[in-house]
């Protein structure tokens, strides 16, 4: 029995309990009518459409920046990359690799500034990132009326100017990656390989930077900071470096999922979109300090699967829609969990 | 020589202690003749709004001076309020009665809510603001569950104006018209100098001024100073045989007691609810205010409740307009207002946490001793 005490422990419960709510639904689910190969479809498609937002989220915890609530700093990035591609007018697979070229100059920019910044806060990065993040989205919004964006599938038809609420990516490069030559039916389940195997590609590229000299000395200062800056490594410089790659992968988490939603979102739209990545992170198994790419898989399966299966199953079950209540409990639950956890390492 | 050095110090030391108040003040000055707003409209609307929210942002008093920083979980209080009012315009509670029986109502929901989150943030040392705010995020949910659900279900709901068309459940904006105004208008006084004119609700002041007594006397009490002492260094304070995690407790137990009472008397200002999204613009609207009055996430002090009140509200009157008339567009008004309000609290965090480490270097650098001697 002992291991099993020693699994749950270092699993923790809410993991567990989710975990098996997840597994009920799946149970549950032809009992009340719902067919499994769709739900599996959703699973993956959503899966992959979330997983790059919630891998951007690594880099900083290990640098001992704590949860990226600033994400949004990178998603206007890849707003900004997006439309600027598609005001140039270029589409398919082309467009897409372009706006990612213009999401890194752009998340490298907006990241310098934002790692600047957090530096000079240590201690209250997750507040202040949180309202930062905020503050960028409303500031953007300001811009979406103001920069000389002219295309007319861009702009509110009857003024001329300022960019529609949501645009449509049907002409430009929506399901690029969900929807090709590689996507392979098995049955009723449609797995999307494109857009799981970018997901991968991105999730491999994290898994070298970190393991590479860079990498290592961020988790150093993450981990023991005074000790890193005994063995000459510039804690502010791995901090930056960590917020910077942050914020370029969460444009280009924004641009994948775009591409599956099929439309770029402006305005207030994405003030509240770390806050998923977040909660999937951690039901992955990460804590405030430490995350790696399996919490991030497993987090994103998890958080993902969930958020399909409860709609469906629960309003088949109770005829009501309480799974934005359930989300908003668990989602949140999560981070609460995590945040009054006791850290291993001492900051 | 030396003097006149001392007083340039204390010039920059008053500059770098009130910025965020500075800055905003800038604004406000600057946005006032371009909203091309009358003095009396600007007047009468401060006087109002200041009554409606003065209560609400007293709330974050009391956990600052604990070293708990801004109270994000006030929210948890303001549901409370909120809960109470569904209750009292259900039971059609009218007037001034109706707002104590939703107080009533309110403040042993409060408790509960306020001990719990105080539990959460003491697991939470040295992240409480992060944790509060996402707190009120969790208690959003259960709050839904509870108004959605359970309420016209297990808890039974006799006035049809206050359920859902489906029959269970509160609506989401809910009509407050039994107990509209009825602080505001239990004394008011209608004061005109020439074309000037001004109703002063005189009743809410007197509550607002009655509130802020409380706090100076709390301040004094055995408790009041066990919770600076807190503040200042728990570990001290420990030492000295204060029960800290208690401290903290009551700290915020009180702070949500105080946003139920705040929230109660916002709404019945306003008239009318939403029933899902009002407490959120509570918690929003108490941050931006205090920390624009010139409080820090470690001293806050009654005038700067005052002072951040009237500028924050100062700048949400005439921000849109002025931004409509400087940019030819009520919708960048409006995002601008946002942007603002999101701003207002990122700055003064930010210049905070900035000051905070500055002193910590010069500290560290004085304990290092004259650069004599080599190392």
């Amino acid at each position: 029995m002992k291991w099993l005490k020693d699994f749950i422990t270092d699993f923790g419960w809410p993991r567990i309990i989710i975990a098996l709510f997840l597994m009920a639904l799946f149970i549950a689910a032809p009992f009340v009518g719902v067919k499994l190969g769709p739900s599996f479809t959703d699973v993956f498609n959503r899966f992959g459409q979330n997983a790059v937002m919630v891998l951007a989220l690594v880099p900083m915890v290990q640098a001992g920046c704590g949860l990226n609530f600033g994400l949004p700093v990178g998603i206007v990035a890849g707003l900004l990359g997006a439309l600027i591609t598609m005001q140039i007018g270029l589409t398919g697979f082309t467009g897409f690799v372009v706006s990612i070229v213009f999401t890194v100059f752009f998340g490298s920019l907006f990241g310098w500034f934002y790692a600047a910044l957090l530096n000079r806060v240590k201690g209250e990065e997750m507040t202040i990132s949180m309202y930062i993040g905020f503050s960028i989205v409303m500031l953007f919004s300001i811009l979406w009326l103001v920069l000389p964006f002219t295309k007319p599938t861009l702009v509110m038809g009857y003024a001329g100017e300022g960019l529609r609420r949501s645009i449509s990516l049907e002409n430009y490069w929506r399901h690029v990656l969900n929807d090709n030559a590689l996507t392979i039916q098995i049955g009723s389940v449609i797995f999307p390989t494109g857009l799981i195997l970018f997901v991968a590609l991105c999730a491999f590229f994290m898994f070298i930077f970190m393991r590479t000299k860079t990498g290592t000395a961020m988790t150093a200062v993450g981990s023991n900071p005074d000790y890193a800056r005994a063995s000459g490594v510039s804690i502010n410089k791995m901090r930056t470096s960590a917020t910077i790659i942050s914020t370029i992968f969460g444009g280009i988490g924004i641009l994948v999922y775009q591409q599956s939603f099929g439309f770029v979102q402006v305005y207030d739209a994405p003030l509240f979109m770390a806050f998923p990545a977040i909660s999937a992170l951690l039901i992955g198994g990460a804590s405030v300090n430490k995350a790696s790419i399996v919490n991030v898989i497993i987090g994103t399966l998890l958080f993902q699967g969930m958020l399909t299966m409860t709609p469906s199953v629960i309003n088949s079950m109770l005829q009501t829609d309480m799974s934005e209540v359930i989300r908003i409990i668990v989602s949140n639950g999560m981070i609460i969990y995590a945040l009054t956890r006791k850290t291993k390492v001492a900051k | 020589m030396k003097s006149k050095e001392m007083t340039g110090k204390k010039i920059i030391n008053f500059l770098s202690d009130n910025i965020v108040t500075i800055v905003f003040l800038v604004i406000a000055i600057i946005a006032i003749p371009f909203s091309k707003l009358s003095a009396q409209y600007i007047i009468t609307n401060l006087v109002d709004r200041f009554a409606r929210s003065a209560f609400l942002v007293f709330a974050l008093i009391l956990p600052i001076l604990a070293g708990m920083g801004i109270n994000f979980a006030m929210v948890l209080g303001a549901t409370a309020g909120q809960i109470g009012l569904i209750f009292a315009i259900d039971h059609r509670i009218m007037g001034i009665q109706g707002l104590i029986y939703a107080a009533l109502i309110g403040i042993p929901i409060a408790i509960l809510l306020g001990w719990f989150s105080g539990l959460v943030l003491n697991k939470a040392r040295g992240r409480e603001m992060v944790t509060g705010f996402i707190l009120g995020y969790f208690m959003d949910g259960i709050y839904q569950f509870f108004g959605l659900y359970l309420m016209g279900w297990i808890i039974p709901l006799s006035t049809a104006a206050v359920r859902q068309v489906r029959g269970y459940g509160v609506r989401n904006t809910l009509g407050l018209e039994p107990v509209r105004g009825a602080l505001d208008k239990l004394i008011n006084i209608p004061i005109t100098i020439g074309t000037f004119s001004l109703n002063l609700p005189l009743g809410t002041f007197i509550v607002i001024t009655l509130l802020g007594l409380f706090v100076v006397w709390f301040r004094k009490t055995k408790l009041g100073q066990d919770m600076r002492a807190v503040g200042q260094d728990q570990v001290v304070a420990n030492a000295a045989g204060i029960n800290v995690d208690r401290t903290r407790i009551l700290a915020i137990i009180i702070s949500t007691i105080l946003a139920c009472l705040g929230q109660i008397i916002f709404l019945q200002n306003m008239g009318n609810m939403f029933t899902y999204t009002s407490q959120r613009q509570a918690g929003f609207f108490a941050a931006a205010a205090i920390l624009v009055g010139g409080a820090s996430v470690t001293h806050a002090k009654i005038i700067n409740v005052i002072v951040g009140v009237i500028l924050v509200h100062l700048l949400y009157i005439t921000m849109p307009l002025a931004g409509k008339e400087i940019f030819a567009s009520a919708m960048i008004g409006q995002y601008m207002s946002d942007f603002i309000n999101y701003g207002i609290i990122s700055l003064s965090l930010v210049l905070y946490a900035w000051r905070n480490r500055r002193n910590a270097e010069l500290a560290r650098a004085s304990l290092r001793g004259a650069p004599e001697g080599g190392k």
